[in-house]
């Protein structure tokens, strides 16, 4: 039952089509992409620094790997192999670092305290939430390879290719990095769970031991060859070892990037599908 | 053209098989305080979360401003403001931080964006906090923040879902005189939810009352009231009121009786004449009068005149003075 359809005593007046125009300082239609995607990468670049206990355990698992690996295993191979075992363990180390770290958590908090939401009733891009917070991941990801490559310094590992061979080392280490965790955010927009993001890093295990992290793949037994030759993690890591040993190898940073772009579609498009299902607004 | 703020027509929400929200129709006029009370699980958030283009609605329509929810979210959002349930806050960032991305995304620039936080950071009345994390912030702070937030880009119109749950006394009414303050000074038409009788009776210019995802009925406070054509004397006794509850319903002048621990509520037509024959009935029924008062209906009384329940109890909820 309605007692009055009209507006009561002391309600405001002066109602007209205006006085739901649109702020005139605001320039929503001025608003790129790029520069959507650029303020929320900013917004979570700003994030790191305040949390750093998301970041230091992910420095501390390839360090450990590294000095277990190299001290166990780098006089049999070198003796056995010929080959650097230093410089064949760094790319593990970076890989280990650079996989698997992500804003996916922070994304979860936002989801569940509502923020989300609030970035949702902006004239945001809903594209650039996803995006912006990747390229997030990918400053962070380059910034956790230089650890790594200063403690590969340290022990005498050096740049085949110069300051060149540098940078494509860690544009390389730093996209990887970038894409892999396409797969925590399609967790995290699905379930909105921080258990089911955590749990997410299980995914990389696979990744990680069924390639060449100890020995060349020229080592490895049959069944863990097959595995390793469709697995992405082998062919980053060739390519990141022959920029520390080797001259510019095209045909083993050509594959590298292939797998980056194979796996980047695959994560990145299951995110893309579990965001468009948590804005849909069905 | 006079168009309403908002147009409810019909709006339903289904989740599978659940209906949230069935046959809403709400007609705001601009510049109004419009509050939506009723208890938990009723409605009050779909329905703002539909208005607010964060959920299609499974049936009818809604405007907004003028603009369908359905079909044109993106002019409603450049409308609208809103602070939800959940004191939608990143607790990473400061208080200037998050006014200021705010900005950003509404692509206000950042002169302006300047000016303008400078002046909310007077309302939200943080002194050097607004300078620290927001994770620092205790709830009202939070809220104050929030609203600040929802209003950087001067919408027309603001919603506010529930705002003062789980504040203190205190920070309640600074909440209650900044809603005030929007819509007196600035004009603002706000569509606040509620739970909270007192709140609703305090600051909307009309209420819906929604019961089981309709709203059940609509009015001003006073007009509400109206419903409720009898007077209500409260008495607070001693022994088992339960126990004699049937004979107290046979006091002369009382139409209805609802007895809870210790405290009788009895609904009379003529309240100066029955308040006598009640005290004397309950000393009649063997229990001891500590004391009897004669009021009028709250919204409560309203509440439960059209569902035939009481509201949810007010755990925790603290008269605000």
């Amino acid at each position: 039952m309605s007692l009055s359809a009209d507006a009561s005593p002391g309600v405001a007046t002066n109602v007209d089509a205006e006085r739901f125009g649109v702020d005139p300082e605001l320039r929503p239609r001025d608003q790129s992409f790029i520069r959507d995607v650029l303020i929320i990468a900013r917004r979570s670049i700003r994030q790191l620094p305040r949390e750093p206990e998301a970041v230091f355990p992910a420095l501390l698992i390839p360090v450990f790997f590294m000095a277990v690996n190299i001290g166990s295993l780098e006089k049999l191979t070198e003796s056995a192999l010929a080959i650097d075992y230093k410089a064949f363990q760094l790319p593990v180390g970076i890989v280990f670092a650079v996989t698997g770290i992500s804003r996916g958590a922070s994304l979860v908090a936002d989801l569940n305290s509502g923020y989300f939401d609030r970035l949702l009733m902006t004239p945001v891009s809903r594209l650039a939430l996803l995006i912006g917070t990747m390229a997030a991941d990918f400053v962070l990801v380059a910034l956790m390879t230089l650890p790594v490559l200063c403690l590969g310094f340290i022990v005498g590992v050096g740049f085949h290719n110069g300051v060149l061979g540098f940078l494509v080392f860690v544009g390389i280490s730093a996209l990887w990095g970038m894409v892999f965790p396409g797969f925590t955010y399609a967790i995290a927009f699905k379930t909105a769970s921080p258990a089911a993001v955590a749990s997410a890093t299980i995914l990389f295990f696979p990744f990680a031991f069924l390639t060449t992290t100890f020995l060349p793949k020229d080592q490895l037994n049959g069944t863990l060859d097959a595995v390793a030759t469709v697995n992405p993690v082998t062919y980053i890591l060739e390519a990141l070892r022959s920029l520390l040993t080797e001259d510019w190898n095209m045909s083993a940073i050509g594959p590298a990037l292939l797998a980056i772009g194979v796996v980047g579609i695959l994560s990145i498009g299951l995110a893309l599908t579990a965001l468009k299902g948590r804005v849909s607004r069905n | 053209m006079t168009i309403p703020a908002i147009l409810a027509e019909n709006l339903g929400r289904t989740f599978g098989d659940k209906v949230a929200i069935k046959n809403v129709n709400l007609k705001i006029p601009s510049g109004e305080v419009y509050g939506l009370l009723g208890p938990n699980g009723a409605g009050k958030s779909t329905i703002v979360r539909i208005l607010c283009t964060l959920l299609m609605p499974t049936q009818g329509r809604a405007r907004v401003a003028g603009y369908d929810v359905a079909t044109d979210p993106m002019a409603v959002r450049l409308r609208i403001g809103a602070a939800l349930q959940s004191t939608a806050i990143d607790g990473l960032q400061t208080g200037r931080e998050m006014l200021a991305l705010q900005a950003q995304l509404y692509g206000i620039s950042s002169g302006v964006a300047q000016k303008r936080i400078a002046e909310l950071e007077a309302l939200v009345d943080l002194g050097k906090d607004f300078d620290k994390r927001v994770s620092t912030y205790s709830g009202g702070m939070k809220r104050r923040l929030d609203i600040a937030i929802a209003m950087l880009h001067r919408p027309p119109m603001l919603f506010l879902d529930e705002p003062t749950t789980g504040l203190d006394p205190r920070s309640r009414q600074q909440m209650w005189d900044e809603v005030r303050r929007l819509n007196k000074e600035l004009g603002v038409t706000i569509l606040l939810t509620t739970q909270y009788l007192e709140e609703a009776d305090s600051l909307a210019h009309r209420i819906g009352i929604i019961n089981d995802g309709g709203v059940v009925s609509e009015g001003s406070p006073r007009e509400l009231k109206r419903l409720v054509r009898d007077d209500i004397v409260v008495a607070n006794v001693q022994g088992d009121a339960v126990a004699v509850e049937s004979r107290l319903a046979d006091i002369r002048g009382v139409k209805s009786l609802t007895v809870t621990g210790d405290r009788i509520e009895a609904r009379v037509s003529d309240g100066a004449q029955a308040i006598g024959s009640v005290a004397i009935g309950i000393q009649q029924a063997g229990l001891t009068l500590n004391d009897i008062t004669l009021r009028t209906p709250t919204l409560d009384d309203v509440f439960m005149e059209l569902t035939g329940a009481h509201m949810n109890k007010e755990v925790g909820h603290e008269p605000v003075r």
